[in-house]
């Protein structure tokens, strides 16, 4: 349980400024999710929140207490780490119960209960006696979930625990790490991901992050519906935003629109834009066509189910009516 | 009946194809280690088998090809004289061979023990990150480097009763009252072996062990540092467990090497009974003393005692050398 509060909050490793300066609070109770394209500094914002790395400049407190100078154990913080970081001459019992058995006056029986009691939540009661190395990438990343969970920490930490997993078993975890949210209510929890997908799955609220800076912080559908720029307008959702500049967006009264692939439709005529299928990729549930309309990059539309569009077809496209976002020169909303 | 008939010629088959392909592959294997077998046989195999058969003969420098067999003599034979009295002479009683066999044991275990101390301490140092490393990694090797009669020249004029630095040195500092003659005396002779084998075998053992360190992953530090484990209780349940394997490799390397020694003392203490090891005995039985075949007998000995040293090391120890540990 705790509310993490950021105040102008700066980094630098040498000359190099990678977070420039961020404030954010963090309610508590909240699963948080940092966002951003790979070098943003959302990984380097999460170590500055475990302790791991110290603050340059500004002030970080947890409920209140300024946590600057404590050390990572003192911050009651727990932490996964996308390489699972288990110890790998230990079993995976004493894994979970390493951090609790050097704890001085700790009893025996409540670290038993503790490990058992994170063991059962994770379903790995049976691989207790086994070292990592015996476990698959799914198991080791339960295994280092369960470390965390054994300290009953104030702030879970995630630092990208699904990129080492294959694609099928990032979504059993991403559901297993969703339930754990559930179950552990009173447990402050803040995750970084360069997955977009993972981000609006599981936050309660994300913090879009771009260049060491807060680009947008709001609920998933807030930042799906209401970007406040250019940029968190085509990092949230899949695909990707369509952005419509120069002349063909002249009838919208703005420099650039945004149209989501699933909010344009396709028409036999009276259409906004017109151009001719260059691709298309069958999902079976719904598709994806690409149309060349001048703009820089092919249009994405999304149809339900298999398209009958063929490749080469001319076709007319439209936005659904309110669904268009108008930017301005500086990639700002207009609203 | 029938299915029987139908399924088995397609499982020898299988069956048969798949030990073609191992049988090649051992052959292959085989191929391969030829080489490495031959010539561990002309330079290992054949000296050793000839060292023990000289050991069972009479054999003499003058006369090597013309020994005769003799039994274990040159290791025991005992004689009744009228009076009753059985002597007992030969290697296993030999009381200059006892002593080379201590020296040799003691100068292992300190100087080992030592540089495996120090080597951790040296290698914990270069692990870490600061300005000037690659210098320091690259400067620590010299002693190393320099050959070992080279370095025993140096130390042997470095340690001089006479002009030697040290007694110089310490006779400033107040430390001794009196010059001391390090390699001369027999109470310092073997305190000087194990200084400069431990100067120039430090090293070695540092960088064995720093490449364990560099195996070990970072993260694992930080989620100790997350699971608030003291730096030192983190060296001692995470970093010396993990380099255990290389640090163990590298212990019996050097003990293989500290039983064996011979040209430190040859050329550092030469003659003193203080520091006389088992290499340095067998070599003066077999060159000066014209007793080539009770050399051998020693030589034999050194052999089997190094032999039993290494099985009991890699027993008690589970030395792992396939990698990996536990």
């Amino acid at each position: 349980m705790a509310k993490i509060e950021l105040k102008d909050i700066r980094k630098s490793f040498g000359a190099v400024e990678v977070i420039k300066g961020v404030s954010l609070d963090i309610r508590s109770g909240e699963f948080m999710v940092f966002v951003g394209p790979s070098g943003c500094g959302k990984s380097t914002l999460l170590r500055l929140i475990s302790g791991l790395e110290d603050i340059t400049a500004g002030e970080m407190s947890f409920d209140g207490q300024v946590v600057n100078a404590l050390t990572p154990s003192k911050r009651g913080i727990a932490m996964v780490f996308q390489s699972y970081a288990l110890y790998p001459h230990m079993t995976v019992y004493e894994n979970m119960a390493f951090g609790l058995t050097l704890e001085k006056g700790k009893p025996k029986e409540e670290i038993k209960k503790r490990v058992h009691r994170a063991a059962e939540m994770l379903q790995i009661s049976d691989y207790l006696d086994r070292l990592p190395k015996q476990l698959s990438g799914g198991q080791r990343q339960r295994v280092a979930i369960g470390r965390a969970i054994t300290r009953d920490p104030r702030v879970f930490l995630f630092d990208e625990p699904l990129s080492n997993l294959d694609a099928a078993l990032r979504v059993a975890t991403r559901i297993e790490i969703a339930k754990l949210h559930e179950s552990m209510r009173d447990t402050t929890m803040v995750y970084v991901t360069h997955d977009q997908v993972e981000a609006m799955t599981l936050a309660d609220r994300i913090c879009v992050l771009r260049d060491g800076l807060v680009e947008q912080v709001g609920t998933p559908m807030e930042l799906y519906e209401k970007p406040d720029s250019m940029f968190v307008a085509g990092f949230i959702g899949s695909p990707k935003m369509n952005f419509i500049s120069g002349k063909l967006a002249e009838g919208f009264n703005a420099p650039t629109v945004g149209v989501r692939g699933e909010h344009l439709v396709i028409k036999p005529s009276d259409g906004v834009w017109s151009g001719e299928v260059i691709h298309s990729e069958n999902l079976g549930s719904d598709s994806y066509i690409y149309v060349n309309v001048g703009s820089e990059e092919p249009v994405v539309v999304r149809e339900d189910g298999a398209t009958k569009h063929a490749v080469g077809e001319h076709v007319e496209i439209a936005p659904i009516d309110g669904r268009v976002h108008r930017f301005d020169k500086a990639g700002k909303p207009i609203r | 009946m029938t299915t029987e008939t139908m399924v088995r010629p397609a499982v020898a088959d299988s069956g048969a194809k798949r030990s073609e392909l191992l049988a090649q592959r051992v052959r292959a294997a085989r191929w391969f280690l030829v080489p490495m077998l031959v010539a561990l046989a002309i330079v290992a195999g054949w000296p050793l088998l000839r060292s023990i058969w000289f050991s069972f003969t009479d054999a003499s420098l003058n006369d090597l090809y013309g020994a005769e067999f003799i039994g274990f003599d040159n290791y025991l034979r005992w004689q009744t004289l009228e009076s009753g009295r059985t002597i007992y002479r030969g290697l296993l009683v030999d009381d200059a061979w006892w002593n080379a066999v201590w020296n040799t044991v003691r100068f292992a275990v300190i100087s080992v023990s030592i540089e495996a101390v120090l080597g951790i301490i040296v290698a914990l140092v270069l692990n870490a990150e600061f300005k000037g490393r690659g210098l320091v990694r690259a400067a620590i090797l010299i002693p190393w480097a320099i050959p070992t009669i080279v370095s025993a020249r140096m130390w042997g004029w470095m340690l001089n009763d006479q002009f030697g630095i040290i007694n110089d040195i310490m006779l400033r500092l107040g430390l001794i009252s009196q010059k001391i003659a390090w390699t001369a005396s027999t109470d310092t002779a073997m305190t000087a072996v194990l200084i400069v084998d431990i100067w120039k075998t430090t090293p070695f053992m540092a960088l064995l062990v720093l490449a364990g360190l560099q195996m070990i992953p970072k993260d694992i530090y930080e989620a100790a540092d997350i699971d608030g484990v003291h730096p030192v209780k983190q060296f001692f349940r995470i970093t010396l467990p993990l380099v255990r394997p290389a640090l163990m490799v590298a212990i019996i390397f050097r003990v293989l090497d500290a039983l064996r020694i011979f040209d430190l003392i040859y050329v550092l203490t030469p003659n003193s009974p203080a520091t006389e090891t088992m290499s340095v005995l067998a070599r003066e039985n077999l060159f000066d003393f014209d007793n080539f075949a009770y050399g051998s007998a020693q030589s034999t000995l050194l052999f089997f005692i190094i032999a039993l040293f290494t099985i009991v090391y890699i027993w008690l120890g589970r030395v792992n050398f396939d990698g990996g540990d536990r």
